[in-house]
């Protein structure tokens, strides 16, 4: 197992794809140290930067593990690829975090930058704190988006979180930003708490659920009914009464819409349709 | 500074050397007869092939379209990027790299001399501009002028002449080089919401037809003699049976051919060999028009082949990237440029699965092979259109190896395979074959004459690969030439080493090549005219022109037109 400590705060942005449990495993301490980073347009050793600390252990999952104690929050591409193993972070962490990762998990306690989980095809990324924007969603430009594994975050996320969603699980115990599910193609989106808006705009399939408020409804989607519950996964069965909307028209879309009635009286207007 | 490359296997098809062992001197940027031994610096090409510098006569790199295409796809750069080092700058970009980077990769790859094919007249300053700021190659723009209001108007006079010497004047103010025609007449209807369908349809309000926009074009060449023949890219463009199109076309300036002369070059002719009625009967109609280009002399093409990958796809035939854009849904822009042309941009993925696809790849490879003459056929992808010109490599590997094709063959679409002429073709080009197809053949049709050749005085571009052409059997090896050709093992731009073994060694300026046309009389520019000019375009007359010092390293080529 290896503990990162950074040795300094930095002031440029850190790009470290090399933080990543298989590139790491099999790797002497020194050999770490000597890994490559880019710190601006500087190349700098991964050594230079990190205190890097080696812990014998037993334990077969712990063995393969990487934990950051300390401000990451200017380093990015953490566990980039990645196909096994564990990092953890104790403290804030940058941008791109998990991106285009295939399997493993990723624990952070404190908060992340935009665009975690980019692209990521398996494995699970826990935050314990908030999350930025683009949470799963892909770079710039792009339409291939988070094509299968899981996103919890316990905090509150920025705007367009699983974005181009094709595959996989996102929950978020806390409030989203606007868009959220921008042009989702499948998978589903819980959000537990409030939503700034513009829910699941251009979506084509999949499910959003939202469980706080929302104060409209984009109008190119169309009520379907009311429903008491809403499937999370197999252990997550939201038992409250949800309206349920289908769209986006404006895609042809078939996607489902959950909104929490009891929380959003304003839509009400939506019943005498039915 | 003074050169001996000594003992390579110089393939030099202008001057009828084909792989024979011999030194070639360079003196002064120069190819020179001999120079001093002892101070000479000497390079050892023993085991390697000498060629001159690659010439690529179609490649979209530069002006408004590119640009448009690189601010739609930041997808595109993130994932190929590469740092500044001492030698080179930074840069971005797969599909449609910025233009350092198009630069340095030309060279890595032993290219000296780029031809960006569309460049509307009214973005002709944006595109110098970008041209000047692509380093390490020569290069030149061709503008759009078959739908330019003006050729259309003189063209419905019949005023033949009058045209040329407004053509005259296009080409010496917007530094062009050769003319380029775009779906002729489809270009003017897209302002309507409309296309033309055939060389006979009307251009709305101009009362004339593509074909003749085409044969009167082409007589205008003539007259004014430029180096380079009409460029033309031909209506119905990716449409199924298009090759009809294609086929008359190349017929209707059949009779304006003189002197064993090419009178027309189908650019991405690919794009133009569709058979069949619909895209489920869609075929290959590349037998047809490799067997009329055998039978005639006064047509040139190139491939415009397909690679497998994802890329960005940018003409200037806007109702053509349209009807992609409705097949693809993808993100998309469209534009329509005043008076002059329209443009289009949509990100495409060529995938081996797909029916279509794969026979697209395969025709572009029939196309190459069934054609005799490699005179007549020139290696291009249609950068980026087909697919990226770091993909050459990889052409030239099919060319040269039926292995290679076969290796390809098995991975695509299997209904694709089974309609494809390839495994019919055991045609393997020689080293003597792909030096035409990419350089030689290339240069001759543009009328370059000091380029594209190792002879006394043409200039020093010079490209040596690193494969054995005694020992390599290179339809066996076809991975080592690939190589080879991937990361030229010198290049020499100018008489400069400016590229060994793929890594840039210094950053040369390559000049912009344009026409200095020379008329009898000067072109008068009416009152007429600049009150249009003040009317319909959003430029004045007098900032139209692009002045010679936007042009970084700037090379006239002083042409003597008949009028």
């Amino acid at each position: 197992m290896i503990n990162l400590h950074p040795l300094r705060s930095f002031r440029f942005p850190v790009i470290a794809e090399c933080i990543n449990p298989d590139i790491f495993q099999s790797k002497k301490r020194e050999e770490i140290e000597e890994l490559k980073v880019w710190e601006g347009n500087k190349q700098k050793k991964l050594g230079e930067l990190f205190n890097v600390e080696e812990i014998k252990t037993e334990n077969q999952t712990e063995m393969t593990g990487i934990t950051i104690h300390g401000d990451a929050s200017k380093i990015r591409r953490i566990g980039a690829n990645m196909t096994n193993g564990e990092i953890v972070i104790h403290g804030d962490v940058g941008m791109h975090l998990g991106e285009k990762m295939k399997g493993g998990k990723i624990t952070v306690h404190g908060n992340v930058g935009g665009w975690a989980g980019s692209t990521m095809k398996g494995g699970t990324i826990e935050i314990h704190g908030n999350a930025s924007h683009y949470l799963g969603a892909p770079y710039r430009g792009s339409s291939e988006g988070m094509g299968g594994g899981k996103i919890i975050v316990h905090g509150n996320v920025g705007n367009e979180a699983g974005a181009h969603m094709r595959k996989g699980i996102m929950k978020i115990y806390g409030n989203a930003g606007q868009f959220v599910g921008f042009r989702l193609r499948n998978g589903i989106i819980y959000v537990q708490k409030d939503c700034e808006g513009r829910a699941g705009a251009c979506m084509t399939k999949g499910t959003i659920v939202i469980g706080g408020f929302l104060e409209s409804v984009l109008p190119t989607f169309t009520i379907d009914g009311v429903k008491k519950k809403a499937k999370i996964e197999e252990d997550e069965v939201i038992q409250a009464p949800f309206y349920l909307f289908l769209g986006d028209l404006t895609e042809n879309g078939k996607g489902k819409l959950y909104v929490a009635k009891e929380k959003n009286p304003q839509l009400s207007h939506y019943e005498r349709l039915l | 500074m003074e050169f001996l490359i000594r003992n390579g296997f110089v393939y030099d098809p202008i001057n009828g050397v084909n792989g024979e062992k011999m030194d070639i001197a360079v003196k002064d940027g120069k190819i020179v007869e001999s120079v001093n031994e002892r101070k000479a610096r000497k390079i050892d090409a023993s085991g390697m092939i000498v060629m001159p510098g690659g010439v690529d006569i179609h490649c979209h790199i530069a002006g408004s379209e590119v640009n448009t295409g690189r601010l739609l796809r930041p997808e595109d750069h993130v994932k190929d990027f590469e740092p500044r080092t001492p030698k080179t700058r930074s840069g971005v970009g797969y599909s449609i790299p910025s233009t350092f980077t198009t630069g340095y990769r030309y060279a890595r790859m032993g290219y000296t001399t780029i031809m960006n094919p569309s460049m509307p007249p009214l973005e002709a300053k944006h595109t110098h501009e970008e041209l000047s700021d692509t380093p390490m190659v020569d290069k030149a723009s061709y503008p759009l002028l078959g739908d330019w209001w003006f050729v259309l108007e003189y063209l419905s006079q019949g005023n033949i002449e009058e045209l040329a010497k407004h053509v005259a004047w296009i080409m010496t103010s917007t530094k062009g080089y050769a003319i380029k025609i775009v779906n002729p007449g489809g270009l003017e209807a897209w302002g309507f919401g409309q296309n033309v369908h055939s060389l006979d349809d009307q251009v709305p309000h101009f009362c004339i037809t593509p074909r003749e926009i085409i044969r009167g074009l082409c007589k205008v060449n003539k007259l004014l003699n430029l180096p380079h023949t009409i460029h033309v890219h031909t209506n119905n463009l990716g449409q199924p049976g298009n090759y009809v199109t294609a086929l008359e076309t190349m017929e209707c300036v059949k009779d304006l051919a003189c002197d064993s002369k090419p009178a027309i070059h189908i650019t991405h002719c690919q794009f133009s060999a569709f058979n069949g009625d619909d895209w489920r009967t869609f075929r290959s109609g590349a037998e047809s028009i490799a067997n009329y280009v055998n039978s005639h002399s006064h047509a040139t093409l190139d491939m415009g082949q397909v690679i497998f990958t994802d890329t960005t796809t940018m003409t200037a035939d806007g109702p053509f990237q349209f009807g992609l854009y409705g097949l693809t849904g993808n993100k998309w822009v469209n534009h329509d440029v005043e008076t002059e042309t329209s443009a289009g941009i949509v990100p495409f993925r060529y995938r081996r699965k797909s029916y279509v696809h794969a026979i697209q790849w395969s025709i572009g490879l029939e196309l190459a092979l069934l054609i005799k003459d490699p005179w007549k056929i020139f290696l291009t992808t249609d950068h980026p259109n087909g697919g990226p010109f770091t993909a050459y490599p990889k052409i030239i590997a099919w060319l040269i190896s039926q292995k290679a094709r076969e290796v390809t063959l098995k991975k695509i679409n299997p209904r694709a395979r089974s309609r494809s002429l390839l495994p019919s073709i055991d045609r393997e080009l020689s080293f003597y074959e792909i030096a035409v197809m990419t350089r030689a053949g290339q240069a001759k049709a543009l009328g370059l004459k000091n380029k594209g050749h190792l002879g006394i005085g043409a200039e020093a571009d010079i490209a040596i690969y690193d494969v054995n052409p005694e020992s390599a059997d290179p339809s066996k090896k076809y991975k080592t030439v690939r190589r080879a050709f991937k990361r030229a093992a010198y290049t020499i731009k100018n008489g400069a080493i400016v590229a060994k073994n793929g890594e840039i060694l210094k950053h040369v300026e390559g000049a912009t090549m344009w026409l200095d046309m020379q008329t009898s009389q000067p072109v008068k520019i009416t009152e007429d005219m600049k009150r249009r000019f003040k009317e319909y375009w959003t430029v004045e007359y007098e900032n139209y022109p692009v002045t010679e010092n936007y042009l970084e390293v700037s090379h006239p080529i002083a042409v003597k037109a008949d009028v």
